[in-house]
């Protein structure tokens, strides 16, 4: 699996990538696939203060929905706007241009799994 | 050719006069200010009456029906609707009394339609073991909400905060759906060899002991299968005074075999659109009404109708414990009145021959099938089975493959549990022919996917479209001529 | 057996397939103490003894000549109506799940949302729900969602029917209401606005309200929207072809009971809830919605689409537990406005408010001391104040003159014992308004002289 190995995961399956004094937050390659086509997103809005481990939006395919659980605290300092008229960009590109929101904060939780760690969690996942 | 709208077909100025009554001798403006009426007229088909006679034809056509294909959509029960239900609810002595008669003076005005809903109401109570119904609920989901509501009204009348709900992992979607509505908190209960697992129940209780409000369940549940430990688990929620919920939606496999109210079910809706044989309606309007338990009679929904000493019928007024107006009046009176001439039609023998021939024939369609789905639970089923689509074969497939020969499919992928799942329910009123032209066809299916694996992926051909981007719908939004 | 076809033969040959011996053998798990002592004891009949039977029920119901409405209206409705919706393609199926055998009921429900949108003037409507009283509850939900905030400020002009029904499913929920009185029948619009505040997650309003009173709630919605609350409006369907529409007026969300759209009023059912939205609120809409999209050979149909919002796949969080809704009826009132046409329903709507006009201008003058209860413009249906007690008057006319003047308003609004809220369709002729008006002047006299003689 390409998990890229600068990114810290979340067991449910969100990626996070600090940036300066910023994180930018997604959704995993696992978690687009098990979504199959995403046809909207459900983000949180700028200025929201969201909160590790606490739901924040969710993602819609054709006949399934999953929350978004936000992998880190902080106030919303951009959303991608991108995803509101073409969400497909997620499945094409989720580690990329597929970002979803990115959080000011100065700290990531401890539990934050790395790449070869999340990949143990999707293994067990697919059991 | 393109099946145009009735919206692409109209010509402006075009209309079939005599329908409306002749313009009137005053504008909307007249009768009130200007600024309060609309600016712009509709903007609604203008058509004759055969351009709209013939579309609607035309559309119908479109259509797979029971009336016209064996349609074995598990857990819907889509039985044979007799014709003369349609008489019955067609009586113009019925259908032209407004609700509101009932309030005036001492309901003279609608004795009849009293009398009905009385005899109804007894008639389900006969056949469920159940102290007293509403035949309030509007459909079966609305029917869980007043069901659970009345749960909730019960603890609070004694005093309790009790804020979780038991559901089995199996369950239809509706049920935790309904139960949030009334402000549970939905906890699922994971299932054992597709049963209701009695130490799941106990486990449970030891988490949340007296937090927990009820258990709803469906019997047989969710994959055609009797639970076997109904007494036992109902006396385990009883020990807490935790409330019993019976979802209707399989009734029609037990009618006569085993009452619920017999056998510790406090609360039960029942759905008149499957067992009682009133039509889906390409999706309602349905009826769902809850029968409940002595106890739980104060919080049914008002008004109540109650039988005179005279003989005449009266509606009660509002209770004060009762859980208030789930509908705005007594109910879907045009369906409920296709119900009561069901069961006037077939009385208390019918409908238990309904439960034998509709596991008859469950069970027959399983035997035929057995050599070419997999069939994870391998015992006696109810009115209903669950499936598997053999290896290397999608359910999806199959289902679509059945479309191109003229059946309509079982259900599919559901319950979520059943890998590649596919429910076939026949119901009772399905020959042995129709039965084994069904069972040649899934074999024909199975045997061409495994020579030609290409050949389901097309499926199904000959029929208006065949498959649809769902996706493209989902993200283009096109909702309305004018989006 | 009824609608059961094996026949003996059949049924043996089925049972050694399954390898049981007897029907029963099919129940075991059904153990001997499970089994019912008692189950319904009436035998089934022959199907003409069903009709004589319910013929003779249905006679027992009176033929009354009735000015009933408050909500639900005795419109004609043209024969195609029954002769098209009847038919078994639609009746028979089930919810079309299956979109490539289900195009009829598929298009047919995209047709009545374009239909339903339309005649609100917003964006988009849903595939119908159970009726009017669950639609405004859902709109109240849509609210609470959106907004993120409990408090919904609701007009007590609100049909009380509906009121109760709000009541009833919110009793568990966190949602607040502030109700907010009328005057005599008419809207307090300056109390609306005032009671809209920051916490306010929507206001709900009727038009015309449930005394027929016609108004405008534009300056109402745009107090709602300068505090992030969203507007909800019940209207009456027919009406609607003549009144300023709910988009017009600035509302996110319009419902109506669409009984008068070509439905009987059947004693309370089945009816039909309509909703509309603006696209914004798409999501956060209840029920099903069909979309338009395309098959691999580019050929137009239609699916049921946003089914991430439904109970079926996100359970304990959809936006409803609504599953089945009124598809049929939808059917029908789709066929109605399809037959009508614009023409044909403004003629509808403008000859249900003429008559009910005139029945206000007759009463008033032929009644003494009977007066409208307000001033304010008013639809099909007008509140009028009698010199005695409603309910008796119209007690007294059915016993009497097998006539109903329409609804005796003290019933759910406190104080207004004296007030009748007389409704009129298309239906209604000079000469019923002429027995109605006979009627109510003979009973009025009786019980003012038995006043007089009680003192």
């Amino acid at each position: 699996m390409s998990n890229p190995a600068d990114l810290k995961y979340s067991k449910s399956h969100e990626w996070v990538r600090v940036e300066g004094g910023e994180a930018v937050v997604g959704i995993t390659t696992f978690a687009q696939e098990a979504l199959g086509d995403i046809t909207y997103v459900e983000a949180p809005a700028v200025d929201d203060e969201v909160e590790a481990g606490a739901e924040c939006g969710s993602i819609e395919s054709v006949k399934a929905a999953s929350d978004l659980i936000s992998p880190v605290s902080g106030r919303v300092v951009a959303v991608n706007s991108e995803l509101e008229s073409a969400p497909e960009i997620i499945n094409q590109d989720p580690y990329g241009k597929g970002w979803i929101y990115r959080v000011a904060t100065d700290a990531l939780p401890d539990d934050l799994l790395d790449a070869a760690a999340y990949e143990a969690v999707c293994a067990q996942e697919s059991h | 050719m393109k099946m145009q709208t009735i919206f692409e077909k109209s010509v402006p100025g075009r209309r079939t006069t005599g329908l409306a009554p002749e313009p009137a001798q005053h504008r909307a403006s007249d009768l009130v200010p200007g600024e309060l009426t609309r600016s712009e007229a509709v903007r609604l088909p203008e058509c004759s009456e055969l351009d709209v006679v013939r579309h609607f034809t035309q559309l119908a056509k479109l259509n797979y029906s029971v009336d016209a294909n064996f349609y074995p959509l598990g857990s819907c029960t889509m039985k044979y609707n007799p014709k003369v239900t349609e008489v019955v609810a067609a009586m113009p002595g019925f259908n032209k009394v407004h609700p509101l008669l009932a309030r005036i003076g001492n309901g003279q005005g609608c004795q009849g339609s009293m009398h009905c809903l009385y005899v109804l109401e007894r008639s389900l109570c006969a056949i469920t073991g159940m102290e007293a119904f509403t035949l309030q609920p509007m459909a079966g989901a609305n029917g869980e909400f007043t069901g659970v509501s009345i749960i909730a009204a019960y603890h609070r009348a004694k005093g309790r905060d009790r804020r979780i709900m038991l559901i089995p992992d199996a369950a239809h979607g509706t049920n935790p759906a309904s139960a949030a509505m009334a402000g549970f908190t939905v906890v699922e209960l994971p299932s054992r060899d597709g049963m209701v697992d009695p130490e799941a129940v106990k486990a449970a209780m030891e988490k949340y002991g007296e937090n927990i409000a009820g258990l709803m369940m469906t019997c047989p549940n969710t994959l055609g299968l009797m639970e076997v430990h109904l007494r036992e688990v109902a006396a385990l929620l009883h020990s807490i005074d935790a409330l019993v919920y019976y979802d209707g939606a399989n009734m029609n496999a037990i009618l006569g075999k085993m009452r619920v109210g017999d056998v510790g079910f406090d609360v039960v809706h029942l759905n008149l659109h499957k067992t009682f044989a009133t039509p889906h309606g390409g999706g309602g309007p349905g009826a769902g009404p809850v029968g409940v338990c002595e106890r739980l009679i104060p919080f049914l929904p008002s008004p109540r109708i109650t039988r005179k000493a005279d003989g005449s019928y009266e509606f009660l007024p509002d209770n004060p414990e009762s859980i208030g107006h789930v509908g705005p009046f007594y109910g879907s009176f045009g369906v409920l009145l296709k119900a009561l001439a069901y069961i006037l039609r077939l009385g208390g023998e019918g409908l238990e021959r309904v439960a034998e021939y509709a596991v008859l024939n469950a069970n027959y369609l399983r035997a035929k099938l057995k050599d070419v789905l997999d069939e994870p639970y391998d015992r006696i089923c109810m009115h209903e089975f669950v499936a598997s689509a053999p290896a290397g074969l999608k359910a999806l497939d199959i289902a679509k493959g059945l479309l191109e020969l003229g059946f309509h499919a079982p259900t599919m992928y559901f319950p979520l549990l059943v890998h590649e799942c596919l429910m076939p329910e026949p119901t009772e009123t399905e020959s042995m022919q129709t039965l084994d032209a069904f069972s040649d066809a899934v074999h024909a299916i199975v045997a061409r996917a495994k020579e030609d694996p290409d050949y389901l992926a097309e499926a199904p051909r000959g029929l208006p479209v065949s498959r649809l981007d769902e996706t493209e719908a989902a993200r283009k939004m096109h909702l309305t001529e004018d989006m | 057996m009824p609608y059961i076809p094996h026949t003996q033969a059949e049924r043996d040959h089925m049972l050694a397939t399954v390898g049981v011996q007897s029907l029963d053998d099919l129940f075991a798990d059904i153990t001997a103490d499970m089994r019912p002592q008692s189950f319904l004891a009436s035998r089934g009949l022959p199907e003409q003894e069903v009709i004589a039977l319910c013929e003779e029920l249905a006679n027992r119901n009176q033929s009354v000549l009735s000015f009933l409405g408050a909500g639900y209206y005795d419109h004609g409705i043209p024969a195609a109506v029954d002769a098209l919706a009847g038919q078994s393609a639609f009746l028979t199926a089930y919810t079309p799940y299956q979109a490539e055998c289900s195009q009829g009921t598929l298009q047919a429900i995209f047709e009545f949302q374009t239909a339903v949108a339309r005649l609100m003037e917003l964006d988009c409507a849903n595939a119908s729900l159970y009726d009017c009283g669950t639609a405004l509850f859902e709109a109240s939900t849509m609210c609470v969602r959106a907004a993120r905030k409990r408090k919904i400020v609701l007009d007590e002009g609100v049909n009380p029917v509906w009121r109760n029904m709000l009541h009833t499913y919110a009793a568990n929920l966190p949602m607040e209401f502030v109700l907010v009185p009328h005057r005599d029948g008419r809207p307090d619009k300056e109390a609306l606005i005032a009671a809209i505040d920051k916490d306010t997650a929507g206001v709900v309003v009727q038009n015309p309200n449930f005394f027929g009173v016609v108004c405008d709630y534009a300056d109402v919605f745009a107090a709602a929207k300068k505090v992030k609350a969203f507007s909800v409006v019940a209207v009456n369907p027919v009406l609607q072809a003549v009144l300023k529409t709910p988009g017009a007026m600035g509302a996110d969300i319009a419902v109506a009971e669409g009984q008068s759209l070509g439905l009987p009023l059947n004693f309370g059912g089945p009816y039909l809830g309509l909703m509309a939205c603006t696209k914004a609120l798409i999501r956060q809409m209840p029920g099903r919605l069909v979309g338009r999209t395309h098959d691999k050979e580019g050929r137009t149909g239609y699916v049921l689409t946003l089914q991430a919002r439904e109970q079926h796949i996100r359970r304990a969080k959809a936006t409803s537990n609504i599953c089945s809704n009124q598809n049929a009826c939808a059917l029908r009132s789709l066929i109605y406005l399809s037959l009508m046409g614009p023409q044909g329903l403004r003629d509808v709507a403008e000859n249900s408010m003429e008559m009910a006009h005139y029945a206000a201008r007759t009463l008033t003058a032929g009644i003494e001391g009977t007066q409208l209860l307000n001033e304010a413009p008013f639809g099909n249906e007008v509140a009028l104040s009698l010199p005695v007690s409603a309910d008796l008057v119209v007690q007294r006319c059915l016993a009497k003159h097998k006539v109903v003047p329409g609804y005796p308003v003290g019933r759910t609004y406190a104080g207004l014992d004296k007030v009748l809220l007389v409704a009129c369709t298309e239906k209604n002729t000079i000469g019923q308004v002429g027995i109605l008006l006979d009627a109510m002047q003979d009973v009025i006299a009786d019980i003012l002289q038995e006043e007089a003689l009680h003192g």
